[in-house]
This record gives structure tokens, C-alpha cells and sequence, in this order.
């Protein structure tokens, strides 16, 4: 089935699998908005901890996300991982800390005799939620802005300053980005705990919450987005790479099925915060969600497609990267191809788990009389 | 390249894999003997069975949350401090860590849910189910990376693209099924299986010892000796398959292994001896200062043939054409040297539009490919790995596995005869054995690792070749980071873990 598609073909599939699970881990970053949110919207130690239980139950699943979405631009895309990961060293360590920080945080938090307190793991909640969702923004956004990179004739990188990777944050458009991410994460954060939990007091705050964090995500998406349409990006043809104005305005206009997929997305999502603020509705969650992924999957696809680099070099501009010369082989696409049939086997199994736990909305009352309690 | 960047750029992925592999074991085996135990639970309808079930899932998830941190770094660490590696054999090598996401930690972290949330929310048996889903997802991960690991030690599958520089696969299968990971995956998975059992028989020794937990403790003594006793049997029977294979692929790291400095036919293995610590590649200095060598075991268990020529440091260093075929060291370091210039040659010709020469040097290339990584090592001697880290930790990793098998034997049986809280100096050697099993599972990937030196990919990739160019105070900055980071998460762990222990089975 899939040996017969050409490689071309076979690079822009997987670059629509990588956007996908782009979506789906921006999406999932509603457990680490979650975390940021966990004394705005708690008042009592009892309601902290149903708190924690609610995005307890879903945090592994946003930490394997990333764990995939890293596996399969290691598989798919190889140069990419190795330019950017290799490169922008100390951006991407800081993100790993702070998911190294969240993954022992729930189970410690409360565990008797845990060296390092109660509040210290809470604080490394904290950080993971914010400062390592705004650096992931930061480095997803250098994919746009470039990074300052180059490569030999054997496509060995290296980066071309000894700041590796820290140099994105005096790039406005790149700041701009992280903290989009990061109060999208925060309102989606307050639609999830809406969705899973019966407890009348913390759902108030999280309305009230979700005011504050939905305007500021809004605003800053209108800026974010308007400086992305009118910013130049690098166009390629064959081997060699120029900048072309308005290049992301241009992939948005020649593609309508991008151009659909954000509109659908922005729609999805505003319509979210439109029946759960406005029609006291529960379901925002699923809406925002899905619009979620649709945005992700059409702001990566930017990138990907309509002859657009994936990663411009800053350093030389002929080193920039993109889907056709930082690719697998067209005999390991084919391999991965296959084994991607698997994807939507795993979302179903995960569907039916997340329907099965979360049937009954979460109450203090059986956090409290959970055994397992985080 | 800066000045100590491979070094600390291993010091760094040796200190991260080190820690991690203090919680996967645990989290293979226990997993299992938790699935068992709730087996008896759903069977029998005998609720002590999940009260013991619960006990030993709350320490699983301490290991496993602790586990999860530290592997996160792993994946990323290809890219962060070994991107040239990420770009040479990320084709081949990035395959089997994507599918690893896909087919086993969704299943691993999807069914986590239900095992410590999910008691009164799904029936028991889908509760079973998904006990036996996280046991079975962590084993499949294991296998994607021994998977991985494995033909990073015997490379096969692949085919190197002069156009792109970099090994590509050309057979999925030959890197699914090679014969080097199926061995190193079962020798590996039971590793973990018996450090679970060494765990639990431990921690219910102690328990028996404080004269605690009675009953609880001796049905978990009962399954974790019986679980012990088994994957002992079969850990040995894997360790000679993957031993087998080293001898095959890998004759620098068995030479290695058993110290063998002159190779020869019915080769014997020294079963316990101290190195000579002057001695030296090419020297005539006896190799032990003392040692006790089991005759032609060598040869037998290396090649399943008495009568077979097992090659020594000095063969593969300095050669051995006449008899035995041994190119010398030297000679493929020369010849490696031909292969990186006609590469070289060949882009350069590509570049400039000149197809004869592209040709000419292709062809050249292509007549001493196989030598390609050794155009990158400088001495001869650099092909052997530190014989003295691969001998001790080989053999005390061997000493270890023979004792955890009499372990298990002596304590199934004493259990069984129901005298088992009577052999006290017994249940304290099973008590001391549980670090001792850790240090069995690292010795092992040392045995691993640094056995495979110089090489990042056996005989393909060396190690300095692999690493990103960065600079080395950005490693260094890391390194301790990780190190700090990673030991006060440790203690945490180990308090945390202890404090449960004291607690009782009670309490979950």
C-alpha cells in the first residue's frame, strides 16, 4: 500500500502525522495549565487534592505524547531532531527538566517522608506548567522564526553561537508564542475541570478563571497570528532556499484546506469558551480540544507544505531544513507508514479508558476514600 | 571538536542510563508478580490476595513515577548530546524508539489509570486485564529498545547512502529479528524479572524477620521465590544465548569479558581471578596474577565447539593472517582512512558536476565501506574496550545471577516446608541480596557498554564521531544537574519507598 507512494508523498503523510500528534500534545497540555491553576482554584487542602487527582489520572498520557511526538521526529524526520535537539541544547534540557520535575511530582506530593515537601513538588508543578510550556512554545516557534544553525556536506550541524537555543527568547514573535500556548493550556485547564468534577466551589472559580485566562489567550493568538501572516518565511526549490514575504499568508491562501482546518479550528475553540461561559455548558472541553488539534495540525502545516522550510537557518540560509532534505529513507517512511495504522487503534483504547474513568464528575468524596490518592 | 566533549557527553548518557536502570527492572519484574498475585485475588475471590496486590502496587507506582522521569531524558539525549548519531543511523535507529511510543507506553500509561484509579470503576476482571496490559506494555517497551540497543551492537539491515552520508534500512525484518537483540532483550527482561522477585522475597524477609505482616509475608514470599526461581533458571539459560552472540559479533568485548589477551582453540574461562593490572596489549606479562580457569569452557559455551579458536586482544589488535584470518587493526584503520577521503572525493566530484570522477570514487568507496568507522580511530589499540571495567563487572554480574538462583531455591523450599520465618540468617541474605540485584542489572549494561567500545554502533560508528558539536561546559553544565537532580529524586524515592515498607500491607 504504501511502497507504492512516492517519497514525496511519504514525507508530507508524515509531515501530517507529526503536525497530529502536535495537535494532540498541545491539546493534552490542559494537565499543565491545570497545574498552574492548582491554588487560584483551590482553597482548602481537600480541594487541592481533587485537583490533583483530576489531572493526575490524564498527566501520563500528555507525558507520553511527547515522548511520541519526539519518537516519531526522530524516525520520520531525523535531520530536524538532530539540527534542533543537538543545537538549541539548552532550550530543549530545560524543557526535559521540567517534565523530569512533573513525572514524580504526583505520586511524592503526599507520600509521607518525601525529602523535599509537599510545596516543593507542587512548585514543580508549577514550573513544568508554566516555564516548560513557554519554552516549548519557544522552541516550536523557532521552526518559524529560524535558528542559528549550519551543515556540512555530510549534514553534520552545529550550532553557530554558544548560547544554544536561549537566543529564541529575544525574538518577540517567539515569547509571544509560549505564552499563547500557555494560556491556552491554563483555559483549557478551567474547561477540563468544568468537564470532571463535581465540586461546585472549584468549577465557580474555574468559570471565573477561565474569563481571565480566554481573553488573554485571544488576544495574544490575534497578535501571534497577525505577525505570522505578515512575516516573511523561507521558501525553497530543489536545493536552494530564499525568503519570501508574506510566505505564511501565501501557504494559508494557495491552501484552502489549511486555511479550513484553522478556521475550524479558531471556531471550535471560540465556540468553546462561548457555551461554557455564556450557556453554562460542561462540554467546552471536547469543543476547544478538537479545535485545538485542527489549529495545531493547520499552523504546523504551514510549515510543511507549499515548498516552506521547516527549520530556516539564521546562519546560512542554504542550511535550512525541510521535509524533502531532513527526511527518513523512502524504505523506512514505507515501514513507519504501517506501523502509524496503529494510531488510531491507540486513541481508541485511550477513548474507552478515559470514558470508563471518567463516567461520574470527580467529588472530594472519593478522592478521599481513594487508596491511591496523589 | 572541543577537548573532552566524548567523554563527558558518555559520562552524561552513562549517568542517566545508570539511573534509570535502578527503576525499569523493578517496574519489568514486579509488574508481572503484581499481575499474578491479582490473578489469585480474581481467582480465588480470597481478599487478602489484593490487599497484598495493593501493597505491592503502591511501591510499583513509587518506582514507576521515579522510572518515567528518568527515561524522558533518554529518547531526547539521541538528539541533545548525539546528534551527529541522530543523523548517521537515525533511519534505522529512530524506527524501533517511535514505535516503542505507539505499541507500548500508551498501553503502558492508558492502563496505569484503570490499575490505581479504576478499582471501583471497572469490573474486576477488566481491573485483571489491565494489571497484566501494564505488565505487558512495559515488557514491549523493553523489547523496542533492546530492539534498538541490540543493533546498535550487531548492525544489520541497513545500507550506507554516500548522497545523504548516512546507513539506511534496507531489511525492517533483519532488524526486528536480529538474532543479537532477541537475545539481549530476554537476557535483559530477565534481569528484571528476578530483581522484582529479589524485591519482593526481600521485603517479606524483612517482614518475617520483625515479625510482621505474617501471612501476607509468606504468600508473598511463596509467589516471589516461585516467580525467582524460574526467571533465575531461565536468566541463566538467556545469559549464555547472549554471551553465544558476543562471541559471534563482538570477539573485541568477549576477549574483553574473559581478559583473553592470546587467543587460542579450547579456550578455557577463568571463573574467578585477578588481572594483572601491568600488563599491556602486545607484552609478554602473564595476563592474571592469580586465577581458577574452567578448561575449554571458552570455546564450548562461546562457539558450542571444543575444538574452536577463540581470538585474544593480541589477534585482534596486531592480527593473525596466516592462521586464522585476523586482519589487523591497523590495517582497517588504513583501510577506513581510503573509505572517508573517496567519500570526500566523491561529494566534492557531485558538486562539481563531474560524473566520471563521482564514479571513480563511489566505486572506491564502495571497496572499502566496511572499514569506513575505523578511518576514525588513531591507535590500533583503541579498538579494545577497558578490559579491566568489562572482566570484574562480567564476573561479579555472573557470581550475582548463581547466587540469586540459590537464593530463590533455599527459600521456596523452606517456605514450602513452612519453616521459612525459623531461617533467619536466610531471610537476611534475602534482605541484603535486593541491592545486590541492582548492582547485578547495572554490571550488566556496563558489561554492555562499555564492552562495545570505542564503537557507538559496533565496528560502524565510533563514539567520537556520534556526539553533538557542542561545547563541552554545556555537557558539563548538565551533567551536574542530572546529577543532582537524579540523587535527590533517589533519596526521595528510597525515603518514600522505606516509609511505605514500615507502614505495612495494611495501610494500602
Amino acid at each position: 500500500m504504501f511502497e507504492s507512494l512516492s517519497l514525496l508523498t511519504l514525507q508530507q503523510y508524515w509531515w501530517f502525522v507529526i503536525t497530529l500528534l502536535g495537535g494532540l500534545f498541545v491539546f493534552m497540555m490542559f494537565v499543565q495549565g491545570g497545574q498552574t491553576l492548582l491554588n487560584t482554584l483551590s482553597k482548602t487542602e481537600t480541594e487541592k487534592n481533587v485537583i490533583i487527582a483530576s489531572l493526575g489520572r490524564k498527566w501520563e498520557l500528555t507525558f507520553t505524547t511527547l515522548v511520541m511526538f519526539g519518537g516519531a521526529l526522530f524516525a520520520a524526520f531525523p535531520l530536524l531532531y538532530a539540527v534542533s535537539f543537538g543545537g538549541a541544547y539548552y532550550v530543549w534540557m530545560a524543557i526535559l527538566f521540567c517534565f523530569i520535575l512533573q513525572a514524580v511530582s504526583y505520586e511524592y506530593r503526599k507520600k509521607p517522608d518525601n525529602f523535599l515537601g509537599q510545596k516543593t513538588y507542587e512548585t514543580f508543578l508549577y514550573l513544568n506548567g508554566s516555564l516548560g510550556i513557554i519554552l516549548i512554545g519557544i522552541a516550536l516557534a523557532t521552526f518559524y522564526t529560524g535558528a542559528n544553525f549550519i551543515k556540512n556536506d555530510m549534514n553534520l550541524s552545529s550550532w553557530t553561537n554558544h548560547s544554544y537555543g536561549l537566543e529564541a527568547v529575544l525574538n518577540p514573535f517567539n515569547v509571544l508564542f509560549g505564552f499563547v500556548i500557555f494560556f491556552l493550556a491554563r483555559s483549557q485547564a478551567s474547561l477540563y475541570f468544568i468537564n470532571a468534577i463535581n465540586e461546585e466551589k472549584i468549577v465557580g472559580r474555574a468559570r471565573k478563571q477561565l474569563t481571565i485566562d480566554a481573553s488573554l489567550f485571544v488576544v495574544l493568538f490575534l497578535v501571534v497570528a497577525g505577525m505570522l501572516l505578515l512575516m516573511s518565511g523561507v521558501a525553497y526549490h530543489q536545493e536552494s532556499f530564499s525568503i519570501v514575504e508574506y510566505k505564511f499568508l501565501t501557504n494559508l491562501i494557495e491552501t484552502p484546506t489549511i486555511l479550513a482546518l484553522l478556521l475550524a479550528g479558531v471556531v471550535l475553540v471560540l465556540y468553546a469558551f462561548y457555551i461554557t461561559l455564556f450557556r453554562r455548558s460542561t462540554k467546552g472541553i471536547w469543543f476547544s480540544g478538537t479545535g485545538t488539534v485542527l489549529t495545531v495540525v493547520a499552523l504546523l502545516s504551514l510549515l510543511g507544505y507549499n515548498q516552506t522550510a521547516i527549520y530556516p537557518s539564521l546562519a546560512d540560509i542554504n542550511c535550512s531544513l525541510n521535509i524533502e532534505n531532513s527526511s527518513g529513507s523512502h524504505y523506512t517512511l514505507t515501514a513507519m507508514s504501517y506501523v502509524s495504522l496503529f494510531v488510531p487503534v491507540v486513541l481508541g483504547y485511550i477513548y474507552l479508558v478515559w470514558k470508563s474513568m471518567d463516567k461520574e464528575k470527580l467529588t472530594s468524596q472519593e478522592v478521599e476514600a481513594d487508596h491511591h490518592h496523589y | 571538536m572541543e577537548e573532552h566533549l566524548v567523554d563527558w557527553s558518555r559520562a552524561q548518557f552513562a549517568l542517566t542510563a545508570l539511573y534509570h536502570w535502578l527503576f525499569v527492572p523493578l517496574t519489568l519484574g514486579l509488574s508481572f508478580i503484581i499481575a499474578i498475585m491479582e490473578t489469585i485475588y480474581v481467582k480465588t475471590g480470597n481478599t487478602v490476595w489484593k490487599e497484598i496486590s495493593k501493597f505491592w502496587m503502591t511501591l510499583f507506582a513509587i518506582n514507576f513515577a521515579i522510572g518515567l522521569a528518568t527515561g524522558i531524558i533518554m529518547e531526547f539525549e539521541f538528539g541533545t548530546n548525539w546528534s551527529n548519531y541522530a543523523w548517521i543511523v537515525g533511519d534505522i535507529f529512530g524506527a524501533p524508539l517511535a514505535i516503542e511510543g505507539i505499541m507500548a507506553f500508551f498501553m503502558e500509561s492508558t492502563f496505569f489509570a484503570i490499575m490505581f484509579f479504576g478499582w471501583d470503576k471497572v469490573s474486576k476482571k477488566m481491573h485483571l486485564l489491565s494489571t497484566w496490559l501494564v505488565a505487558i506494555g512495559s515488557n514491549l517497551s523493553a523489547l523496542w529498545i533492546l530492539v534498538a540497543n541490540g543493533w546498535m551492537q550487531n548492525p544489520v539491515g541497513m545500507v550506507f547512502n554516500p548522497d545523504t552520508a548516512r546507513f539506511e534500512m534496507n531489511r525492517f525484518f533483519d532488524v526486528l529479528f536480529n538474532p543479537n537483540a532477541y537475545s539481549k532483550f530476554l537476557h535483559t527482561v530477565g534481569s528484571g524479572y528476578v530483581m522484582g522477585a529479589l524485591f519482593v522475597v526481600g521485603i517479606s524477609a524483612w517482614y518475617l524477620l520483625k515479625n510482621k505482616e505474617g501471612v501476607k509475608a509468606k504468600k508473598s514470599m511463596v509467589v516471589g521465590a516461585t516467580f525467582g526461581l524460574i526467571t533465575s533458571i531461565f536468566l541463566i539459560f538467556t545469559g549464555d544465548e547472549a554471551a553465544h552472540q558476543v562471541a559471534l559479533n563482538q570477539p573485541s568485548k568477549l576477549a574483553a569479558m574473559e581478559g583473553l589477551y592470546d587467543g587460542h582453540r579450547r579456550a578455557g574461562i577463568v571463573a574467578i581471578g585477578q588481572l594483572n593490572p601491568d600488563k599491556k596489549i602486545g607484552d609478554t606479562q602473564e595476563e592474571f596474577l592469580w586465577s581458577l580457569e574452567i578448561p575449554q569452557a571458552l570455546s564450548i559455551l562461546g562457539f558450542h565447539d571444543a575444538n574452536a579458536f577463540v581470538p585474544g586482544i593480541n589477534e585482534l589488535v596486531y592480527g593473525d593472517t596466516d592462521e586464522h584470518h585476523i586482519e589487523s587493526a591497523s590495517d582497517k584503520i588504513a583501510k577506513g582512512k581510503i573509505a572517508i577521503e573517496s567519500l570526500k572525493a566523491y561529494k566534492k566530484a557531485k558538486k562539481e558536476a563531474d560524473p566520471l570522477a563521482a564514479e571513480k570514487s563511489l566505486a572506491q568507496f564502495r571497496a572499502y565501506e566496511k572499514y569506513f568507522g575505523y578511518g576514525y580511530l588513531e591507535n590500533p589499540e583503541d579498538i579494545i574496550p577497558p578490559v579491566a571495567l568489562t572482566f570484574y563487572s562480567f564476573h561479579i554480574m555472573v557470581g550475582l545471577g548463581t547466587w540469586f538462583f540459590a537464593l530463590f531455591f533455599f527459600l521456596l523450599y523452606f517456605a514450602m516446608v513452612g519453616k521459612i520465618e525459623k531461617q533467619r540468617m536466610l531471610l537476611r541474605l534475602a534482605v541484603l541480596s535486593i541491592p545486590l540485584g541492582y548492582l547485578a542489572g547495572e554490571l550488566g549494561w556496563v558489561v554492555a557498554e562499555v564492552g562495545r567500545q570505542p564503537w557507538a554502533i559496533f565496528e560502524m560508528l565510533p563514539v567520537g564521531m556520534a556526539t553533538s558539536q557542542i561545547s563541552t561546559t554545556a555537557v558539563q553544565t548538565t551533567f551536574w544537574l542530572f546529577a543532582v537532580i537524579f540523587t535527590g529524586l533517589l533519596i526521595a524515592e528510597i525515603r518514600i519507598m522505606l516509609k511505605q515498607i514500615q507502614i505495612g500491607m495494611g495501610e494500602h
